[in-house]
């Protein structure tokens, strides 16, 4: 009896990864408020593991945050008849609205190029574009491009060496979101890596809300709009009334 | 003071957006143009997304509006009947506009299409009223200059439908105001603006009227274009948004009744040459922005192409 429950264990392992990930998040839901200036995510977590710590290769960890993915279109500018125009344009399927991944080192250190296939791990792998070769001539110049524009905005960061890894068992990064955040999921990934392969990964989530007179604005403006639009309006004349009388007040 | 804006979805400054509503209110006042065409390129400039800057600019305009023509309707500034007539033909000229503009979107070519009308009418208009003021001010520096006269008779008052336009003394066909009406109308529903600056050396030159009645009666029919811009914008795009509109027009009617008392006190010639050199140098900054070669040639905009 006990042989056999041995024996079903033995077989079995080998499926169950040897490491495996306890994770927390600092925060679960993140509240848009009036006076948002951006908010920080806390991700940490230990290594559970069966047996001791494998020797050799040591052990990495990457962390990726992602917002919610929108189509986009990225135009190119061209000179024509002495003034710039966009010419060309390539349609993107899908590209995050916030993406940040955080490891323990360089990424082309600790993560190979088919383990990086496999998992989407990196933006250049969870920016979506099928058949893009065929819009524009030089396509990938235009991948390239936004990924560019959205650096330079802070939208996509690589922040390389900003996990902290404790002893091969204790990791935490700090995710800072900045302020100009859109609502929806926020996928929150976590990969263990040795020799360059994921040896085990974790999916959470964050959500991204408007609260209070943020959300019932935006929700007055999209289920109501034309007596949003009238609200509008009506206070944009009593604002002008008002400010007129004001100043004859001040005047007499 | 950060303030997150709705449906911007962005987080600005509170006080720079006060500042800003502040500036534009205040030469609303002084040159009765609505500041469309100044308050949509300073916010995309500070990073509001530009189908709500122009949207919600609409909305500020109206704020600034009322407040002027109720500073301009005690000194007998607006002429109701100009203006009701300057109305009707801007409804026709904005169905218009609005057929074309969608036309142009089709095409692609909307931003293209917007910024050479901004060149080449501002362009146009300013220099126009910049060349016929600077002669005007220069006349009436002239000891022994000839008296000119209001305004001269032409083909305009050959015109039938003669009506009586009290408050600008004139006695004229219906026919040259619809036009101008309709003309700007056109322009406000292309360009995103109220018309203002068309607005006014139309009534000045085209119908002569007196400068006096010239600010408030524009500022009059300028407040229902943009009204009908801003709930347009928020039935077919929702993108007003109400958060930054209420930030600029507490800015924007300070500014307006500031402004208004300023221009009061200016000559007219003054008046118009300042409204000409602000509006020859907005063009003059589009027009370098097309011909000089961006530092950025690509440019994202959400959504996929038509």
């Amino acid at each position: 009896m006990i042989r056999a429950a041995l024996l079903a264990l033995m077989l079995a392992s080998p499926a169950l990864a040897d490491e495996s990930i306890v994770s927390g998040l600092s925060q679960n839901r993140v509240s848009i408020t009036a006076d948002f200036v951006g908010s920080e995510i806390l991700v940490y977590g230990a290594v559970k593991r069966d047996a001791p710590a494998p020797e050799g290769s040591p052990l990495e960890v990457i962390v990726t945050v992602e917002g919610p993915a929108t189509p986009l279109t990225v135009r190119r500018k061209e000179r024509v008849a002495g003034i710039w125009i966009n010419n060309a344009s390539v349609r993107v399927d899908s590209a995050p609205s916030f993406f940040a991944v955080a490891t323990t080192g360089p990424l082309s250190h600790i993560l190979s190029d088919t383990e990086n296939l496999r998992f989407n791990i990196t933006i250049e792998r969870v920016i979506r574009a099928v058949g893009i070769t065929a819009e524009a001539d030089k396509a990938g110049e235009f991948l390239l491009a936004l990924l560019r524009v959205r650096t330079q905005e802070d939208r996509y960061r690589v922040l390389e060496g900003k996990v902290e890894l404790t002893e091969d068992t204790l990791f935490r990064t700090d995710v800072e979101l900045p302020a100009n955040l859109i609502e929806g999921e926020y996928k929150v990934r976590i990969f263990l890596l040795r020799d360059q392969k994921v040896i085990a990964h974790q999916e959470r989530v964050v959500g991204v809300r408007k609260v209070g007179l943020e959300r019932f604005i935006f929700n007055l403006a999209h289920q109501q709009p034309l007596i949003y639009g009238l609200v509008s309006l009506v206070l944009a004349a009593l604002a002008g009334w008002g400010a007129s009388a004001a100043f004859r007040l001040m005047r007499n | 003071m950060q303030l997150y804006l709705p449906i911007a979805e962005v987080s600005v400054n509170a006080f720079l957006i006060l500042g800003l509503g502040g500036i534009v209110g205040f030469l609303s006042g002084m040159f009765g143009v609505g500041g469309g065409f100044l308050i949509t390129p300073l916010l995309f400039f500070i990073g509001v997304p530009p189908a709500v800057a122009v949207a919600t600019g609409a909305n500020q305009v109206v704020a600034s509006s009322v407040s002027g023509v109720l500073a301009q309707l005690r000194r007998k500034g607006v002429d109701f009947q100009m203006g009701t007539v300057l109305l009707i033909g801007g409804v026709f000229g904005s169905v218009v506009g609005v057929w074309v503009f969608s036309l142009m979107t089709r095409l692609g070519q909307v931003d293209l299409f917007v910024q050479l009308s901004y060149v080449l009418f501002l362009g146009l208009i300013g220099a126009m009223m910049l060349q016929e003021s600077l002669r005007s001010l220069l006349r009436t520096r002239k000891a022994n200059a000839p008296i000119r006269r209001s305004h001269v008779h032409s083909w305009v008052h050959g015109l039938p439908m003669k009506m009586r336009f009290r408050a600008s003394g004139l006695y004229i066909s219906v026919i040259p105001p619809l036009i101008v009406g309709a003309l700007v109308g056109f322009l406000a529903a292309i360009m995103g603006v109220g018309g203002g600056f068309v607005m006014v050396p139309a009534m000045i030159y085209f119908l002569g009227m007196p400068t006096k009645v010239v600010v408030g009666t524009s500022l009059f029919q300028i407040i229902f274009v943009t009204a009908f811009t801003t709930v347009m914008h928020a039935m077919t795009s929702q993108t007003v948004d109400m958060m930054l509109a209420l930030l600029l027009i507490l800015g924007g009617v300070v500014g307006a009744q500031i402004g208004t008392r300023v221009g009061t006190r200016l000559k007219a010639e003054q008046l118009r040459i300042l409204l000409s050199l602000l509006v020859l140098s907005v063009s003059i900054k589009i027009a370098i922005g097309l011909l000089i070669k961006p530092d950025e040639l690509y440019s994202l905009a959400s959504g996929s192409l038509p």
